[in-house]
């Protein structure tokens, strides 16, 4: 699943906003199907976000993280034309990951 | 004698490098997983700590959410230090819905869309200075967030 997450990292002074979605069916393992056999769950348990060759944001999810999550958050010191990258892993050991530059 | 000296350096770096390695490895952010599996509040506090009330955290979240399954949360705190930042959702199955470490260099600020089961409070966490700081706010469901 790879280029599952789409990315937007806007500078504003030294500020970076970085906006990440990602599509992901996050089923928590409770919901039935119309033939009322349970859907296992299927969701993102971690998320990595590294700039300028450092972490920036670790994440930790449960199943309550809505389906193809939203995530947001700043990176200071930031500079134009720097990449973010994000990574994911699920609860099934699938991983997808997101590239964009600093703008 | 010099040259002794310059291996036994040399030796000296590379053991420091060594074992900065495991530092590196146990710096990384552990899954809270005894804090996930709680099915209550009360679990997920003791299992985190207790977390004092404060108002240098912004939680912001919608008063009425149409939807359930998509409820926008926004936290940013204003206490130094500021490491970590958990979700909570009071009457969500599993309460902490999510939880985030932040490095030196990133703004205390997170924001994600979260399940709300029905109408109840959502919690902001924040552990800064090894101590557990927290806000809530009552978020009004008409759909709920786990039937689909």
């Amino acid at each position: 699943m790879a280029g599952s997450i789409r990315i937007r990292a806007r500078l504003s002074g030294d500020v970076a906003e970085v906006k990440a979605l990602m599509r992901h069916p996050m089923e928590t393992g409770r919901r039935k199907d119309s033939a009322g056999n349970t859907i296992p769950a299927h969701f993102i348990t971690e998320v990595t976000a590294t700039s300028a060759g450092k972490t920036v944001l670790q994440a930790q999810w449960g199943a309550a993280v809505s389906q193809n999550p939203f995530l947001s958050f700043r990176i200071k010191g930031a500079k134009a034309g720097d990449t973010v990258q994000v990574q994911w892993l699920d609860n099934k050991g699938e991983t997808g990951v997101g590239e964009a530059t600093i703008k | 004698m010099n040259r002794n000296r310059r291996g036994f350096l040399k030796l000296a770096g590379a053991a420091a490098a060594l074992s900065m390695l495991p530092l590196k490895v146990l710096a990384d952010f552990v899954r809270p997983k005894e804090a996930m599996a709680a099915t209550d509040l009360k679990g997920v506090f003791a299992s985190l700590g207790n977390a004092q009330d404060s108002d240098q955290i912004r939680l912001e979240t919608p008063d009425i959410a149409e939807n359930g399954a998509v409820v926008p949360v926004t936290v940013s705190s204003a206490i130094p230090g500021t490491s970590k930042i958990y979700l909570l959702v009071e009457d969500n199955p599993n309460p902490l819905a999510a939880a985030y470490m932040i490095p030196e260099g990133t703004e205390a600020f997170v924001q994600t869309r979260v399940k709300v089961a029905q109408t109840c409070p959502i919690y902001a966490v924040v552990e800064a200075g090894g101590k557990l700081y927290k806000t809530s706010r009552e978020t009004k469901v008409t759909l709920g967030g786990c039937g689909g």
